[in-house]
């Protein structure tokens, strides 16, 4: 298959699924189990995006004291629990994996 | 200044702080992609045609290795599935909207565009022009992702690796999602599925991911059942 069949193809699919829900929603009469479920889409996507990046290094589980991105991140969910701010949480996770990296 | 610029700067504000890990990946994809064999203009144009990082990198994996079409087109599909769950849970914020202004945000919904938007949504309600933060967002993105992928390609990967740049995307996830953990639903849907995130890691496609999401969601809302049935008795 050509390269730009390939990627049209594939542009076509994925603007396909952005797409489907937001022009099908309001269409049809949405069940109140699946509304409530809708809200539980943000904390359960971005949990599954942030925990690999945190706990999984070169591949494999790691969950020791010199996996310093756990350790920055475990420090960001504190400053993020106390300071409720994306740039103060952001800044103090940068700053703490800096220091790991340099310092230890 | 008027609503619709307001809304849409405020998208573009929310969005800077994952613009920062962003740009790295773009330069990453795109020196990779020409190594790869792409043409400049099939690996420029795959960030605005296909417009998803996760699918180009593995796309350009694919392309090295000399993949059918075929097997290319639906490992992009199953890759972008869990799109679908973003556009689930933004439809409810956007049902007034035209067909055309639909199209148009759905061609910007992202992992990074979803994010900020979402939570701005929740937080804040629908309001008249609330869909100009999320071309605010996915505007800023797009842009971002065009020139850092051509950085990319012209350049290499010039920004090294130890100034961890690509840290700045799970930090802002991070702050995003703690100050949504207000009830037990809410926390019992993160942990689990970034337990099954971590159980689920070596599926391919990203599947993991999606496994990882509809754990959570489910937990979240059995919890919510259970709660709310124990106030009616």
């Amino acid at each position: 298959m050509n390269i730009w069949l390939v990627l049209f193809l594939g542009g076509l699919i994925t603007f396909g699924m952005r797409f489907s829900l937001i022009y099908l929603f309001g269409r049809f009469e949405v069940p109140e189990t699946m509304r409530k479920a809708l809200h539980y889409v943000p904390p359960a996507v971005l949990s599954a995006i942030i925990f690999p990046e945190l706990f999984i290094r070169d591949d494999v589980l790691n969950l020791s004291l010199g996996n310093y991105r756990m350790m920055a991140g475990l420090v960001a969910i504190l400053v993020a629990w106390f300071s409720r701010n994306t740039l103060i949480t952001i800044l103090a996770g940068m700053v703490a994996l800096f220091l790991l990296q340099f310092f230890l | 200044m008027t609503e619709q610029t307001k809304n849409f700067l405020d998208g573009v504000r929310a969005e800077i702080p994952l613009l920062i890990g962003v740009f790295p990946f773009g330069m990453i994809y795109g020196a990779l992609a020409l190594n790869a064999g792409l043409s400049i203009a099939a690996a420029q144009l795959m960030s605005s045609i296909v417009f998803a990082g996760s699918a180009q990198f593995i796309t350009t994996q694919l392309v090295r290795e000399s993949a059918p079409g075929l097997i290319i087109v639906l490992t992009i599909a199953v890759v972008n599935l869990r799109h679908m769950l973003y556009s689930a849970s933004l439809a409810p914020y956007l049902t007034s909207l035209s067909t055309r202004w639909k199209a148009l945000l759905s061609y910007l919904l992202t992992d990074e565009a979803y994010a900020p938007t979402v939570i701005h949504y929740e937080k804040e309600g629908v309001t008249p022009y609330s869909h100009w933060f999320l071309l605010g967002a996915g505007l800023a993105l797009w842009c971002t992702w065009q020139v850092s992928t051509a950085l990319g390609i012209f350049l290499g990967t010039a920004i090294p690796e130890e100034w961890s740049l690509d840290f700045a995307l799970p930090l802002t996830f991070i702050a995003m999602v703690v100050p949504v953990l207000k009830d037990r639903p809410a926390i019992a849907a993160a942990l689990s599925a970034g337990i099954v995130a971590l159980a689920a890691y070596s599926l391919p496609y990203k599947l993991g991911l999606i496994l990882a999401a509809l754990v959570g969601i489910a937990s979240g809302t059995l919890l919510e059942g259970r709660k709310s049935q124990k106030g009616i008795l």
